[in-house]
């Protein structure tokens, strides 16, 4: 049975060599299919002796299933390498950078004032607003700033007329809240407030936080208490040395002056700090008795306490910027630094 | 207040170094500005007295000078300064010696002449800023001492920023007192002696307005030696405080004015018609005031008068007529209490703050006078000579200031300061700071001096008790308290979710001023009545923004001019106009794109973003408010944008702002990239929004059919859906339109807009028949509202 060893050979040879599919099937449609090489052997088997018969017949299925292994397995080899080549034509460069618009930022002033409120807030702090074009009662004299007093000096007033200005800080809003609502009250108020003054350190717009506490039996301990926290809060220092040192506010009483060791030289004195290893970063104090009368509260049932803080002043120190003026000239240079 | 340290000494001298002294006051609240050395980097100055000045033979404005220095031999000396003469003692630099700026001394030749050291001006020792020649030293100073011992140049300087409550610290007494109380050391008292009196005249004083003026004291004093020169140790504490030493008669008022911080001001007798009269200026009067300024006076202004004119504004300043001469002789002497809110207002009406309204303004002790001017005296005597005459004194009781009894509680010291120091401390305290301190049963009863113009409440004292006793003492508490939980409105749409869905979507938050150039508001916004500041910083800054345009705008031609071709910025904040006699200020989202939809991109040129772009983002901003299907954009004409692609938003009827691309002729002038568009929406309008409704989901599929139609090219789009959603009903569950077209195969002026209906029920699947009938009736419709056609 020479011949059918030969044939074996040689069909299991062109399984080796079927280079793709289509290839492949040829083969076996040429040995297995109904004409097929292995199929007329088949069909010869009634020609031999009855004797040989079964034997001739095993050797034949042998070499069919045989060879059917061979090229499923083939054509298993064949699909994968088909699919790397496939894979390999698809490859992209992915250090390449995706497409669309990137988002953009906040202001940073923006940032910082969230920030802010975001550490007040769970105090039970809720956000307060009012005019930017306030009237004078509001901005002065509800504060027990009356007319003509010194401290309406230092505030550089830009005026409408006679009565109406732009507020130069966010205090009128504790004014506007005590006036419609009833203690209990704690709220912050944040916004833009206007001094007309406009040089290295001075811009004629910048932001305040104003917070307002007013409850029964709320002291100067409990404002020490909180301005502390949040300035190592707000820092991320533990380690921060703050002070309380006494001022004067015409609407707080007593009133303080709040430093923080400055963060640039870390106390040891710097240009920052002017020497001092001090930075001022807020004023605060007890709600003033006049400022409860302006506004109708009881003096002797409430005690209050206020604090004010620049925002900008704390956005410097927190990102290290030099030069305040930068926070309005919006350049995308800078603005997208805290993005 | 700048003072010389040592001066301050003199009254009080704790047993601390400046630094402590220092953060003492400035834990006081008294807090200190500036500490400086009087003279910084000065070595080897002595006292040279010049015997000799010859002309330098090569050079006109030298001079050479033989300087006796204390050696064995004259010193010779090249001078340049105009004021050396022979016998003059002036500062000399010794060969070695040392002057600020580390700047040394060495033997030098001056066009050829020998010279061995300098002669020195006060500005080039760093004492002064004058450089009007040679500082002159005084004809008592002896050859060769040495010049920091003579000029007490041991000594600093400390400026501290009194707050305005704080008047009484306004002279080296309050200071001193001040620093008594916080160190508890004893304060040295300046005795002033009555001078006697020694002439009989006197000046009629007729205090007409007593309210405004409840003390006045004057003396006449006569025969003054007009040579006579202010003795260099006053010259020098006045200069460490910052005034310039004129003469010696002003500079003896200036003088008290330190150290008691009581003003005064002195006339020239022989000025002076008549007596003296206090009273409100009239209407238009004139006066020309020391600076030589005119001024033209209203009946508000109280001033000193003769009784011919106006001599002074009360407490400010004083007439350049009446004040002190070259050859005054006779003087009249004027020491008064003004009431601080007469004085206030007038310094800033006429733009006039002198070292005397500052005081006055802040309120000095109504007791002082009587010491002020018998201290005046005396130095005026003793060094102008001349004789006094008696004082005359006008006082009001009923208008001078009265310190009533103040109760201090206890209970209420631990409210406000949070814990009670022991009762011996606080009446320690108050004693103290000049206070009279009477226990009560509740706690105390004090009486605050005269000088304390800030302490009238019970606030007021228990501020000064947690003062002294030292904030950094006070305990530190957090409170305890109910809190209520807070709403949460939760259709609410905040500017902060604004903002955060703009940044998302690519923008840069800017922040722009609120005021703006009237010239590109008027450009930009010519409809709206701008509101001008009275007193702008500039007239680029001179109106109140009535929209955030002109901020963003100019903020994007400062990055266009940096090399910036692709911008997204926006803005939230109020704008400001009239309306009526109405001050509007609304609370505004604006925004700006310019160039490309995407940044530049590996993949291929971006597309420049056109309308529909930042459409996409204002109908994002709408969408929070879950209000996108409740707004419109209506074609309209604002003033900054292209007629042909700008939209008024509408918003449940209301006008909530503004889309559309920028006017070109605008982007010209402005130099901008015509493709620029801009955005603006009211936040109120579209701050609420409605609360979200489950609708039940249709579990039957839904159909879509594909149409398209030719209408006029000027058919808008929103039209055209809403005829097609009123026809097809309720089975219309949306149209998407996804094409649009013109050119080849349509008419001129008319467009194909092809859109596809997606129809469904929530019962059933629709039949072919149902499905035909809407569209049938779509197509039936837009022929009649809008002649459309269907394209085959």
């Amino acid at each position: 049975m020479s011949g059918l060893d030969e044939l074996e050979a040689n069909a299991l040879n062109e399984v080796a060599a079927a280079a793709d599919a289509a290839a492949l099937d040829a083969m076996r449609v040429r040995y297995l299919g109904k004409k097929g090489l292995l199929t007329q052997q088949l069909k010869q088997l009634g020609g031999l002796p009855a004797a040989e018969r079964p034997a001739a017949g095993q050797a034949i299925n042998r070499i069919k299933q045989q060879l059917q292994q061979a090229i499923e397995a083939r054509g298993l080899e064949l699909q994968s390498a088909a699919l790397d080549a496939q894979l390999a034509g698809d490859t992209i460069d992915v250090s390449l950078p995706g497409r669309g618009a990137p988002s953009g930022g906040l202001h940073p002033v923006t940032r910082t004032l969230r920030r802010i409120e975001r550490l007040f807030t769970p105090l039970g702090f809720s956000v307060a607003e009012g005019p930017e074009i306030e009237d004078d009662y509001h901005n002065f004299e509800a504060l027990n700033i009356p007319a003509h007093h010194p401290a309406r000096a230092m505030h550089d007033t830009f005026y409408f007329d006679a009565h109406t200005l732009l507020r130069t800080h966010t205090s009128p809003v504790q004014v506007r809240v005590m006036e419609q609502r009833k203690p209990p009250l704690r709220i912050i108020a944040p916004g833009r407030v206007y001094r007309c003054d406009s040089d290295l350190t001075h811009t004629p717009m910048f932001h305040q936080v104003e917070g307002l506490l007013v409850d029964e039996n709320v002291s100067f301990a409990n404002l020490k208490s909180v301005l502390d926290e949040f300035l190592h809060l707000f820092f991320e220092r533990d380690d921060l040395a703050v002070r309380f040192r006494p001022s004067y506010f015409p609407f707080t009483e007593p009133s303080a002056e709040v430093d923080i060791q400055c963060v640039m030289c870390a106390g040891k004195g710097c240009r920052v700090c002017g020497q001092s290893g001090w930075l001022e970063v807020l004023g605060c104090g007890m709600v003033h008795p006049n400022v409860f009368q302006y506004a109708g509260i009881d003096n002797e049932r409430y005690t209050g306490y206020a604090f004010g803080m620049g925002v900008e002043r704390l956005a410097m120190l927190r990102y290290g910027v030099n030069d305040l003026r930068l926070f309005f000239e919006n350049d995308l240079n800078f603005l997208t630094q805290f993005n | 207040m700048k003072f010389s340290e040592k001066w301050l000494r003199e009254w009080v001298d704790p047993p601390v170094s400046t630094e402590g002294l220092v953060e003492q006051l400035t834990m006081a609240g008294l807090e200190v500005d500036s500490v400086e050395p009087v003279a910084a980097g000065l070595e080897g100055l002595v006292v040279g007295e010049v015997l000799t000045v010859e002309a330098h033979p090569d050079a006109d404005k030298l001079r050479v000078c033989q300087v006796a220095a204390g050696q064995d031999e004259p010193l010779q000396i090249v001078c340049g300064a105009p004021n050396v003469c022979a016998g003059g003692k002036y500062p000399l630099a010794l060969i070695g010696a040392r002057l600020p700026g580390d700047f040394k001394i060495k033997k030098s030749r001056l066009r050829g002449v020998e010279s061995l050291g300098m002669l020195c001006s006060a500005r080039e020792l760093g004492l002064s800023d004058a450089h009007e020649g040679l500082m002159e030293l005084p004809a008592e100073a002896s050859a060769g001492q040495d010049l920091q011992a003579l000029l007490n140049l041991d000594d600093t300087l400390i400026e501290i920023d009194l707050t305005p409550n704080r008047g009484d610290c306004l002279g080296i007494e309050g200071v001193a007192r001040e620093v008594g109380t916080l160190t508890r050391c004893p304060v040295n008292a300046l005795v002033v002696e009555t001078v006697p009196e020694t002439v009989t005249d006197s000046l009629a004083i007729d205090v007409q307005a007593p309210q405004a003026c409840p003390r006045y004291l004057g003396r006449v004093i006569r025969g003054i030696d007009p040579q006579a020169t202010t003795p260099l140790w006053m010259q020098e504490r006045l200069r460490r405080s910052g005034l310039r030493s004129i003469d010696p008669v002003v500079d003896v008022t200036n003088y008290v004015l330190l150290e008691l911080g009581q003003p005064m001001h002195a006339f020239d007798l022989a000025q002076l018609a008549g007596g003296i009269q206090v009273r409100f200026a009239k209407q238009d009067e004139q006066l020309i005031l020391l600076d030589e300024r005119e001024l033209t006076l209203d009946t508000e202004t109280l001033v000193i008068a003769d009784h011919e004119k106006p001599l002074a504004i009360a407490g400010v300043m004083g007439g350049i007529h009446s004040g002190v001469q070259a050859g005054t002789v006779d003087l009249f002497l004027e020491c008064a209490y003004f009431k601080p809110e007469v004085i206030a207002g007038r310094a800033r009406q006429y733009a006039m703050h002198t070292d005397s309204s500052h005081r006055f303004e802040r309120g000095v002790d109504p007791q002082l006078q009587v010491r002020a001017l018998q201290r005046a005296t005396q130095l005026l005597l003793e060094i102008v000579g001349g004789q006094a005459g008696p004082v005359v004194e006008v006082a009001a009781a009923d208008y001078l200031p009265q310190h009533a009894p103040i109760s201090l509680r206890t209970e209420r010291i631990q409210r406000v300061l949070g814990m009670l120091p022991e009762a011996a401390e606080v009446s320690d305290i108050l004693e103290r700071l000049g206070m009279q301190v009477t226990a009560t049963g509740a706690g105390w009863q004090v009486i605050p001096p005269s000088f304390r113009f800030d302490v009238a409440l019970e606030a007021d004292l228990i501020e000064e008790v947690g003062r002294v006793y030292g904030y950094d003492k006070l305990p530190s508490q957090p409170l305890s308290g109910a809190l209520d939980i807070q709403p949460v409105p939760e259709t609410e749409v905040s500017i902060e979710a604004i903002s955060d869905l703009l940044v998302a979507r690519g923008y840069q938050e800017a922040i722009t001023y609120s005021f703006v150039d009237p010239e590109l508001q008027v450009t930009l916004n010519p409809e709206m009545k701008p509101i001008p500041l009275a007193n702008p910083i500039s007239s680029e800054m001179a109106q109140m923004r009535t929209s955030l345009w002109p901020g963003l705008l100019k903020a994007v031609i400062y990055n266009l001019n940096r090399q910036q071709s692709r911008l997204r910025l926006f803005e939230h904040g109020l704008r400001f106009y009239s309306q009526g006699n109405k001050t509007c200020q609304d609370h505004v989202i604006s925004g700006v794109g310019v160039g490309t939809r995407a940044p530049e991109h590996w993949d291929g040129q971006a597309a420049p973003a056109d309308f529909y772009d930042l459409r996409a983002d204002v109908e994002a901003i709408l969408s929070l408010a879950g209000r996108s299907t409740a707004c419109q954009f209506v074609a309209a004409v604002h003033p900054a944008l292209h007629p042909g692609q700008s939209a008024l938003i509408r918003c449940a009827g209301t006008d909530a702002g503004w889309l559309g691309k920028i006017h070109p002729s605008i982007a010209n002038q402005l130099d901008l990239d015509p493709q620029t568009f801009l955005f603006e929406l009211e936040y109120a309008p579209i701050r609420h929004g409605e609360l979200m409704r489950f609708r039940e989901i249709s579990r039957f599929p839904s159909i879509r059919r594909d149409l398209a139609v030719v209408v006029d090219a000027g058919v808008q789009a929103a039209a055209l859906k809403s005829t097609v959603s009123e026809a097809a009903g309720e089975l219309l569950k949306e149209i998407v339109i996804f094409d649009i077209y013109q050119g080849k195969g349509v008419e001129t002026g008319r467009k194909s807009v092809a859109f596809g209906l997606i129809l469904q029920d929530s019962s059933r699947t629709l039949t072919d028949e149902e499905v035909e009938a809407v569209v049938t009736g779509v197509i039936e419709s837009l022929r009649g509202t809008f002649q459309a056609t269907l394209r085959e």
